[in-house]
């Protein structure tokens, strides 16, 4: 069935748009073959323009550069969420009329890729003639089936008009503290399917004539918890989309119509070229393997999900290929990859490939020149039925950073093997942080308002330790390159949560010759609320980092919260003058804050880090702990004035600086370490002598695991991966069975677990609906 | 284009680099005679006489055998882990904390991994007991063939002349 016609009712045609006469989709398609047959960007060999007439080409980029940075910082003060104004969660993009991207501003430049893929979606879905595309419209997407991360994640997207025909597209996102999803905050988890994910737009006209239409106010504004923030990141994405409109008309009336339309086809084949060239000056040819997992952990009672097929514990696997090619392209095969699953962490296409450019500006090409050209010289291949390349259309998104962002930094900490290898050290990132706990919850806030929160205090998590130096605490996420925990007291505004303590969390870097940087952790009491539920989001039975080259991976998370705590009230300790929970959970397995609270304070201190919404009472405890980063090299090998540091300062807990470091120390009066060299080197040495005594060697460990693995001895949700993943593709079936040296005949297939498997054999694509056409830009 | 001493690659690799040239190789194009530089850099840190071609970590390399020519990777005790093209994990002794109690050596218990769901596998040289890598997957997992490089482009690439057997 279609009910695409190629006439409108509203006396829309193909065609118009263009000033060459062509429909959108076939001015893309010619686009899309040329750069397939040439191996360049719309078959652009020559950067005419560019070499004609450079500074002119430079004028245009830095103006339209230098709008979009400037909008965005303009636009983000209309904000009044923490997210957006305090963490800058917001983007602005601009693309050429095949929506492709052109440049971008400052951010969280994952969307370069989403956004495009919404326009795209609209050409390739035939938007030109119904509802029409023209001048002053504005359309929003926060689809994840049309290329969105998660549905928190809103774009705002203009047309860009000059002298009647389209000549570009500016999109502008801000990620929302709500959706109004079954669980409160913006990347909740109590639902398992996009029915419960929050609200979904799929490119929809929302404006005309500049003018936001009423019934999409109405409607999104009541579907919906936290409506203030709601209307405050719409008029800012509003107000930075028309500000850059401006700016780019304003440019094409000075370069002129055929100087902007080259340059803005060009200047993608500029960007490929610049991905190529920093490819071949800092990488190495070959092959990098590498892989990631990530719990989630759903059969414990904390979670509670609405279908009794999602109680089961599972991993997400990620296991990828990258092949740096010849002639410095590059290909990821995701080969491998478990299936898509029943919670809100699934990923599509779009927002890996797009999203993988955040971490590839800050290490591969920190160039304010990244545009679509980084794709177009780049292959993603990811299996159709994977958690990032789900076939089914239930599937939910809101977190989709669970895992996306441990699969990326997997990639960051493989690409470091060839910064490496031939001497850039500084450039070399043992990988960052899984960048939780999301701290989420909502109910009915402060000021008497129904709310939610997400907390982005993640946005300064610890960094992995570079080849040369320390990470950093306490300092930047993975997804946004502007580290920033924000301001306590702009926090205790937006949620009814107040600080009893925020510190850098003690022994959460990963060890080795350089440490990872710690993360940090807060203690947040509940006040002045009413009707309040709280959840926790991030790993605790697994870390989802490695070390590189001899480090070790960060700390897990773990889990405080404290019920009935007896701390406010007549009779509470807080009135009583009795000390209370402060400051920092030094060793957690001390039970420290404990001893602070009420006789029936009821706490949970576990490592289940996913939870769902549980009831917090005002005066209950949250515990938000942000993780720290991977090491690099052998503990060993780190120096004695660097530990003795690390005593000093608190990064590390005595007793794990002598087991790791083998430190040796006196410590005085007031408490101040003094590393006592001798005799530290003297336990290191014994310490290398007790490695050699306990290893064995690998292929004999190996016949052990062999053995394991023949008698099916493992946990239910480390088999359950396997058969996922095994489901999913024979050649990693056969890449396991060739390495464990199994009978040709071996398998394990998830039906044969015991748990429900909903999913795994029958699915529904989004293909599969009516007037349909997705947009596919990977191999599947 | 941007050029280093050999004395500040010396001191990147100890990690006693000033901040101000650390800051100005990560935000400056990279300089194309690193690589070299920093061959001679390694070389100057290890005893024995084949010539290093790449490194795998900072006691691991990709060397050219004195003897024979043959490509293989040497830890800097001398060791040697064999043909380059192989994994040389399979050639080190490995330690698995697969146990709570193994797990209590390194982190709190509350801050390590359920080992039901991750171990960690220690990877060190046989002969001087030098940690090479940690890998920190679930039970059952495939050693990690982590690097394969190719070493004949790669030389093309930095426009050196290539060992004779790659």
């Amino acid at each position: 069935m279609t009910i695409l016609q190629n006439n409108s009712p509203f006396g829309e045609k193909l065609g118009l748009l263009l000033r060459n006469g062509m429909s959108l989709d076939d001015h893309r398609n010619g686009i899309l073959a040329r750069s397939a047959e040439s191996g360049h960007y719309n078959g652009i060999k020559d950067l005419e323009f560019k070499e004609r007439d450079p500074i002119g080409y430079e004028r245009i980029f830095s103006k339209v550069r230098a709008g979009l940075v400037n909008s965005r910082e303009v636009a983000k003060k209309i904000a009044a969420s923490p997210i957006v104004e305090q963490e800058g969660e917001l983007c602005f993009t601009l693309y050429n009329v095949a929506g492709d991207c052109v440049a971008t501003s400052t951010g969280i430049i994952i969307h370069v890729g989403t956004m495009g893929a919404a326009i795209k979606y609209m050409i390739q879905n035939n938007w030109e003639i119904n509802p029409g595309i023209n001048d002053g419209d504005m359309f929003t997407n926060n689809d994840c089936q049309t290329g969105n991360v998660h549905p928190c994640d809103i774009a705002t997207i203009v047309p860009i008009f000059f002298e009647g025909y389209l000549q570009a597209w500016v999109g502008g996102v801000t990620h929302v503290i709500d959706t109004g999803a079954v669980g409160p905050g913006s990347m909740s988890n109590g639902q398992i399917q996009r029915f419960g994910d929050g609200l979904q737009i799929t490119c929809r006209k929302t404006g005309v004539n500049d003018t936001p239409l009423r019934d999409w106010l109405h409607e999104s504004q009541r579907n919906v918890r936290t409506v203030k923030y709601w209307i405050l990141d719409e008029k800012t994405r509003i107000a930075g989309t028309h500000m850059i409109r401006e700016m780019v008309q304003e440019t094409i009336a000075d370069e002129g119509v055929e100087a902007w339309e080259q340059f803005a086809l060009e200047v993608i084949e500029d960007g490929r070229r610049g991905l190529v060239s920093r490819i071949k000056a800092m990488t190495i040819p070959g092959t990098i393997k590498t892989v990631a997992f990530v719990d989630v952990p759903y059969t414990h009672p904390d979670v509670n999900v609405p279908s009794p097929f999602a109680k089961i514990d599972t991993i997400m696997h990620a296991p990828c290929v990258i092949t740096i090619k010849p002639n410095a392209t590059w290909r990821l095969d995701f080969e491998g990859c478990s299936r898509w699953g029943w919670h809100t962490y699934n990923a599509n296409p779009t927002a890996f490939t797009s999203g993988i450019w955040v971490m590839m500006t800050q290490s591969l090409v920190p160039t304010e020149r990244i545009n679509d050209g980084a794709r177009y010289a780049t292959e993603f291949r990811l299996p159709k039925g994977t958690w990032t390349n789900p076939d089914d259309r239930r599937t939910a998104h809101a977190d989709a950073w669970h895992f996306l962002v441990s699969s990326w930094s997997s990639l960051w900490r493989a690409l470091s093997r060839s910064y490496f290898g031939r001497g850039y050290l500084e450039e070399v990132n043992s990988g960052n942080s899984n960048p939780c706990n999301w701290l989420q919850g909502g109910g009915i806030n402060q000021d008497g308002e129904i709310h939610a929160v997400n907390s982005f205090e993640t946005a300064a998590c610890g960094t992995g330790a570079c080849a040369m130096k320390d990470g950093l605490n306490n300092a930047a996420a993975i997804w946004n390159p502007e580290g920033d925990m924000g301001d306590i007291e702009i926090w205790e505004l937006a949620e009814p949560l107040l600080y009893l303590g925020r510190m850098q969390k003690t022994n959460s870097g990963g060890y080795g010759k350089y440490r990872g940087g710690n993360g940090f952790e807060t203690l947040r009491m509940v006040w002045g609320s009413h009707d309040w539920t709280m959840f926790f989001m991030g790993n605790g039975y697994m870390n989802s980092d490695w070390g590189l080259m001899g480090g070790y991976p960060s700390a897990t998370g773990y889990r405080f919260e404290a019920h009935n705590t007896g701390l406010i009230g007549e009779d509470g300790r807080i009135a009583a003058g009795k000390s209370i929970p402060l400051g920092e959970d030094l060793n957690p397995d001390d039970c420290e804050w404990e001893k602070h609270l009420g006789p029936d304070a009821e706490v949970k201190r576990d490592k289940q880090c996913i939870t769902t919404e549980a009831i917090f009472e005002n005066g209950d405890l949250y515990l938000n702990y942000l993780r720290g980063g991977p090491g690099f090299g052998d503990p060993l090998d780190r120096t004695h004035d660097n530990i003795q540091e690390d005593l000093n300062e608190n990064y590390i807990l005595p007793e794990y600086a002598q087991k790791i470091y083998g430190v040796q120390y006196t410590q005085d009066n007031e408490g101040v370490y003094t590393v006592d060299s001798a005799k530290t080197s003297a336990r290191q040495a014994e310490m290398k002598e007790e490695r050699k005594a306990r290893s064995v060697p690998v292929r004999e460990w190996m016949e052990t695991e062999r053995a394991k693995i023949l008698d099916l001895d493992a946990s239910p949700q480390v088999k359950q991966m396997f058969a996922s993943s095994f489901g999913l593709s024979d050649p990693f079936l056969n890449e396991f069975k060739t390495f464990w040296d199994l009978p040709a005949d071996w398998n394990l297939l998830e039906s044969s677990l015991g748990i429900p498997m909903f999913g795994s054999d029958v699915t529904m694509d989004i293909s599969e609906m009516p007037d349909c056409k997705p947009v596919i830009m990977t191999e599947e | 284009m941007t050029t280093y001493t050999k004395k500040q690659v010396n001191d990147l690799v100890a990690g006693t680099l000033d901040w101000d040239s650390v800051h100005k190789m990560l935000s400056m194009p990279k300089d194309a005679g690193r690589y070299a530089l920093y061959m001679e850099v390694l070389q100057d840190a290890v005893t024995y006489d084949d010539k290093i071609l790449l490194a795998v970590g900072p006691h691991l390399n990709i060397v050219e055998s004195a003897t024979d020519g043959e490509i293989i990777v040497k830890c800097n005790c001398g060791h040697d882990f064999g043909d380059y093209r192989e994994n040389w994990k399979l050639g080190a002794n490995i330690y698995v904390r697969d146990t709570a109690e193994k797990m209590d050596q390194v982190y709190p218990r509350l801050m390590s991994p359920d080992t039901t769901w991750q171990v960690y596998r220690e990877y060190s040289c046989p002969s001087c007991g030098t940690m090479l890598d940690i890998e920190a997957p679930t039970p059952w997992y495939p050693v990690m063939h982590d690097f394969q490089p190719d070493l004949k482009t790669f030389f093309e690439w930095v426009e050196l002349p290539a060992p004779a057997k790659i």
